[in-house]
């Protein structure tokens, strides 16, 4: 267990000593394609090679994980990334003695580099110095009056500072001299590879590019100097140097050109490896591969059970689960291993009690069978019942990971029950979905008990059912409760069967009512009232007598009135399974959404049930009316104009002219659809569009009235449309024409069909909304990074407050009350819900 | 024992409870037997020790989010309230960012004896924000007798006008002549009559500062003065301002005039307002852990690399956010020590952390286990 992690910079003494062979050679490999001694790819450096072995520690490839070389560098050399941190401790420091030049700090003050830097004094008030004026070039050169400072005399001031007065600046990392390089480590070759290309050719790593470029210049700068060259020569090559560490540690500094490759490709060193998102610490640190997973395509099954998923015999052949041999099961194990690896419930490894690992062969597993016993691990395949983690992306939610059981089934996909592609968000038109297996027995607990879907029945974030039944499984609610579905004792029974129930069989005694058959699905003491989804809304409420069968009583698990629907059973809505979360063992919720779900899909099959363009028809005599509705807006709108035309318009207060003309335009197009509609919703006959519109199964009002009636409204940018071509949308309306029609009202309805204009329109608008959905996931997933970046460490401590990662209080009492938004029915304690 | 187990609810809790057992009249063991029921549901309903409660209502407020509309104006906008505000995902962002420059608001509430329509508009007239170039009809210079000529269309601008010039401007002659304002600076050469002209466009004439427009609208009862642009600490400043119930949008703001804790309630309410705007319901305790680690340091600081996520104690997890080079090379320069007590450091490492099920540990008790074993 590691407990922390310090960080600091590597002395000089300390890169010499960890190294294990001095580089000086800018060259790699000898004519021969052999290593040369002392250059960058030193077989002291490490393997990479398959077949060699390492020559400092013998290991092989793997084994070895590599080691430090060092080199010397011929004059020092500012660490580039430490430019500013060293410009703030030679401005703060007397150029000649080395001491503090300001007086504010002390061993209180935290961030002192940055007061001493910014409270120094002109004169040093330990030996009177007079300090002149020091400037910082960006990224590593400083100038003192016009005169630039040299790495060894920035070197040499540094080594001035007393190891307290450091200290009282903070710099704990290190010495303050040590950031201006004098060595340099050399990275192991395990850390640069080259890649062996076909041809037969090396192809190096960038870091091992650069590094060759600062070997080269480092041995041209040692011999300019050997030689005794002229000053300005050595400042050049000097400088030269400078750049290409500058270049070695961070390509992008923004005032250095980038170091670039033959191709013109800038280099990739050590910086750019490390941040952004394909960097070390996000792609390989803190998101990682795995085994134990696979990934299909899903499709629905509606008689498996909501905690279950499907999976073909070739995943659970492929995927295995290590079972520790024991005494008790050897003799169950023994049969998995002569199965084998092809024959489903078999294994495919053995791992021996001395760790070695074996795969199960035809020819080896007699072998095995005879030497297994306890110590022994089989790794298995997968079973009915073992636990799987289930995954979609994207995983906005905790509810996008799951646990189920499996179910090893024939096919090529994933299968799952209906009602969990609410939480995931999953649909069947090609969707794949990931498959982990934990390997553990702990993990397989830890996922059994706290990731079950089961468990996950209501959403933290609104306290309501997430996990639900959708489209066909309330319509086929709705046709089982309706006033009059009535079933003979053997459609009862033969229901009954085909949902698996059959120990309630014996309570059908004769013909049953379909809320007597719902009844049997409840347990037997829940009770709940409360108004259906096809509830209209009256002025004054019965109650239990409502006349529409739209208040729904569950007395002692019999449900006595009303109609199953949407809000009994839909997403953040569901009363039902709410109310059975809260009471009742999870297990309870689980068999009555597997039963309703399958009961529901049933009385769908026996019944029939299916919609035509014919269920959008209404009475011409009401579609007259829609017509002369339509008019009538269509003409005050022309009167607007020319109201508006004239400047007579009554102004909206905190308006201008033409904003109150669009609002009072905007105000007459939902006229049309709000009186339309109501004609559409009150005359439209009694037929299965409706019973879905109704009772929330799918669509709404607004949809048949947009196919009955009128589209309404086609916006743009938030307007109602208003460009194109100048001053007005399309060619074919007057200039400056801000009518109806003209600024994409659509008048027809989706069942006459759309003229050509209007059309146009339409698809203008569904052309921005396709654009807008595009463009937006990627700000709210940056959103939802940045947010559990920063929440990420906050969680419940023992003594019930909210704390950070480092143990500050952050919450007194979580949530201030206490409560889990998960367990509490829509966040709010209602006690009158809870025992009603 | 009676008294203890009421201790454990919530009082409104109990008083629901009572109201409860006075309707279908419940007393003694019946109403005690329900009570025991209920005490033991709501004890199950309660937070356990190690939940994630950050991930969590991160992922609640984010993941509506993304079924939030990019529009920052609706068309629905079309009622009595014309304000231009930025809503859905943009207006959300925003708030977490808390930026000092936004789309501001404020709704000024009114003490009883201005409460009416006239009095609102009266206030409403005071605070709007007046430069000159607002009240300006025309500036020009006058290139004949080089001066500045500024012309109004209404007299008391103008005279009002001219009454601050004079008290601000200096080395000129300022004069009336009309409906102008006539300025003759000492210098009149053609450059320091611009420099001079786009000065006193800029001056500040009357009202409050940063509040660029005004209408007065009704809300319920009340008349109510809606800005754009705000300036919470003026407005509270003047006479016949409702202190209580004047609104800002600016937690800036907010957190200077009326403290950190206000502030919090406004980031609450903003970010639940907004979301509430496109219909999607979030449980408030989400949003109130949000403004509360927005909000511990005593300022309002946001949810990103300047804020919250930049301020944390832990290397790693700065690092692994955004800008890794700077926290690195910051880390070992200042020598760092990082005490791995978070997610992702422990991530990074292959360790438990010290969440959920990783907060507890067992240890073995070797006096107990040993007796054990002779047994």
């Amino acid at each position: 267990m590691i407990e922390s992690i310090n960080f600091g910079f590597l002395s000089p003494k300390m890169i010499k000593e960890m190294a294990a062979v001095k580089i000086d050679k800018p060259e790699l490999y000898d004519p021969d394609g052999y290593p040369i001694d002392g250059g960058l790819a030193d077989l002291h450096l490490g393997v990479i090679d398959p077949g060699l072995r390492c020559r400092v520690c013998a290991g092989a490839i793997g084994q070895c994980l590599g080691h430090f070389g060092y080199l010397e560098l011929t004059k020092p050399v500012v660490h580039p990334l430490y430019g500013k941190h060293i410009f703030m401790m030679l401005k703060s420091t007397c150029s000649k003695c080395g001491k503090i030049l300001s007086d504010k700090v002390d061993a209180s003050n935290h961030m002192s580099l940055t007061l001493a830097y910014k409270t120094t004094k002109a004169k040093c008030s330990a030996c009177g110095e007079k300090q002149k004026t020091l400037k910082f070039q960006k990224p590593t050169s400083y100038r003192e009056g016009h005169e630039e400072l040299t790495s060894e005399e920035v070197r040499r001031r540094l080594e001035m500072i007393t190891d307290d007065d450091a200290k009282l600046l903070g710099i704990k990392g290190g010495r303050p001299e040590w950031y201006v390089l004098t060595i340099l480590p050399v990275p192991p070759v395990t850390v640069r590879p080259s890649i062996t290309l076909e041809t037969g050719s090396r192809s190096e790593d960038d870091l091992t590019h650069k590094l060759v470029d600062v070997v080269r210049i480092n041995e041209r700068l040692r011999k300019n100097l050997e030689l005794g060259a002229p000053e300005f020569i050595i400042r050049d090559i000097w400088e030269l140097l400078q750049y290409h560490v500058s270049t070695l540690m961070d390509n992008e500094i923004s005032t250095l050109p980038p170091a670039r490759h033959r191709s013109g490709r800038s280099l990739k060193t050590i910086v750019q490896r490390l941040g952004k998102k394909e960097g070390r610490f996000r792609s390989n640190l803190t998101g990682k591969r795995v085994n134990f997973s696979s990934r299909a395509v899903i499709s629905p099954d509606p008689k498996l059970s909501i905690n279950e998923v499907g999976i073909p015999f070739y995943v659970a052949k492929d995927l295995t689960i290590p079972i520790g041999v024991t005494k008790n099961n050897l003799d169950e194990l023994k049969k998995l291993v002569l199965n084998g690896s092809d024959v489903h419930p078999g294994a495919n490894y053995v791992v021996r009690s001395d760790g070695v690992k074996k795969k199960i062969t035809e020819e080896n597993k007699e072998d095995i069978i005879k030497e297994l016993t306890g110590g022994y691990v089989i790794e298995r395949h997968l079973q009915d019942g073992d636990i799987a983690l289930f995954n979609r992306q994207p995983s906005l939610h905790r509810m996008s990971i799951m646990a189920h059981r499996i179910k090893v089934l024939e096919g090529k996909t994933f299968r799952m029950n209906l009602c969990v592609t609410v939480p995931y968000n999953a649909d069947f038109d090609g969707d794949e979905m990931n498959l982990h297996i934990p390997q553990t027995e702990e993990a397989q607990t830890e996922a059994e008990m706290l990731m079950l879907v089961e468990k996950h029945i209501r959403s933290p974030r609104y306290g309501l059912p997430i996990i639900s039944c959708k489209d066909d499984h309330i319509t086929g609610c709705y046709l089982l409760t309706k006033k009059d579905s009535k079933f003979s004792k053997r459609e009862a029974t033969e229901l009954l069967m085909a949902v698996d129930m059959h120990d309630k069989i014996d309570e059908i005694k004769g013909t049953v009512t379909g809320k007597e058959l719902f009844s049997l699905l409840l347990p037997k003491d829940f009770n709940i009232k409360f108004k259906s989804a096809t509830c209209i809304g009256c002025s004054k409420c019965e109650k239990e007598g409502c006349p529409y069968d739209s208040y729904v009583v569950i007395e002692n698990g019999v449900l006595k009135k009303g109609i199953i629907d949407e809000n009994s059973l839909g997403e953040m809505k569901g009363k039902i399974i709410d109310k059975l979360d809260t009471l009742y063992d999870s297990s309870v919720v689980r068999k009555f959404f597997d039963s309703v779900a399958l009961l529901a899909i049933e009385i769908l099959t026996r019944k029939g049930f299916s919609i035509s363009i014919d269920d959008m028809d209404i009475d011409p005599q009401h579609l007259k009316k829609i017509e002369s509705i339509k008019d009538k807006y269509f003409e005050r709108s022309q009167e607007t104009l020319a109201a508006f035309a004239k400047g007579k318009i009554p102004l909206i207060p905190g308006m201008s002219k033409e904003e109150t003309l669009e609002t009072m335009m905007q105000e007459i197009g939902s006229g049309i659809i709000n009186e339309t509609g109501t004609i559409v919703r009150n005359n439209i006959p009694f037929n299965s569009a409706v019973i879905m519109a109704r009772t929330g199964a799918k669509g709404s009002f607004v949809n048949l009235s947009q196919i009955i009636s009128a589209v309404g409204q086609e916006s743009l940018e938030g307007k109602r449309i208003h460009r194109g071509y100048n001053d007005r949308t399309l060619s074919h309306f007057k200039i400056n024409d801000l009518g109806l029609a003209a600024s994409g009202f659509v008048r027809s309805g989706y069942k006459k069909g759309l003229r050509p204009i209007e059309f146009f329109f339409d698809a203008m608008n569904s052309r921005e909304n396709l654009m807008d959905k595009s463009l937006h996931t990627r700000h709210s997933g940056y959103m939802e990074r940045r947010l559990v970046n920063a929440m990420q460490d906050l969680h419940v401590d023992n003594d019930m407050t909210v704390r950070d990662g480092s143990g500050n209080i952050v919450q007194f009492r979580v949530a201030e009350d206490g409560f889990n938004p998960m367990k509490v029915h829509s966040g709010k304690l209602d006690v009158e819900w809870l025992l009603g | 024992m009676e008294d203890k187990k009421e201790m454990k609810l919530p009082e409104g809790v109990i008083q629901q409870f009572d109201e409860y057992c006075k309707k279908r009249n419940l007393t003694g063991k019946e109403k005690e037997k329900k009570l025991d029921f209920l005490t033991k549901l709501i004890e199950t309903m309660k937070y356990e020790p190690g939940e994630a409660v950050g991930v969590i209502a991160a992922q609640s407020i984010s993941e509506p989010a993304t079924q939030m509309t990019m529009r920052s104006y609706t068309l629905a906008s079309q009622s009595d309230r014309m304000s231009k505000v930025t809503q859905g995902l943009p207006r959300l962002i925003e708030i977490f960012d808390t930026r000092k420059t936004f789309e501001k608001t404020m709704m000024i509430y009114l003490l009883d004896k201005y409460n009416s329509k006239e009095g609102a508009s009266k206030i409403a007239s005071m605070i709007q924000n007046a430069n000159v170039l607002n009240l300006v009809d025309n500036d020009s210079i006058n290139l004949v007798t080089m001066q500045i000529e500024l012309t109004f269309s209404n007299k008391s601008d103008r005279d009002m006008v001219k009454e601050v010039l004079t008290k601000y401007i200096k080395n000129s002659v300022i004069s009336l002549k009309d409906d102008k304002v006539i300025i003759k600076p000492d210098d009149d050469g053609i450059e320091n009559l611009r420099k001079v002209l786009k000065k006193v466009l800029a001056y500040h004439v009357s009202g409050v500062k940063d509040i660029h427009s005004v209408i007065v609208i009704k809300d319920g009862e009340d008349w109510v003065i809606q800005t754009s642009g705000s300036n919470l600490k003026g407005v509270l400043e003047l006479d016949g301002v409702d202190v209580e119930r004047t609104y800002c949008n600016d937690p800036h703001q907010v957190a200077e005039v009326l403290g950190i804790e206000a502030a919090r309630n406004l980031i609450i309410n903003e970010s639940k307002k907004t979301l509430g705007e496109q219909g999607l319901e979030i449980d408030s305790r989400h949003l109130v852990i949000l403004a509360d680690i927005m909000t511990v340091n005593g300022l309002p600081r946001a949810i990103g690399r300047y804020g919250v996520s930049g301020q944390k104690n832990s290397v790693l997890a700065r690092a692994n956010f955004e800008e890794t080079k700077k926290h690195l090379v910051n880390a070992t320069f200042l020598g760092e020590k990082d005490m791995l007590r978070s997610v992702v450091e422990n991530i990074m490492i292959g360790q438990v952390a010290p969440f959920g099920t990783g907060l507890v540990d067992l240890s073995v008790d070797m006096d107990k286990l040993k007796e054990n074993l002779k047994k």
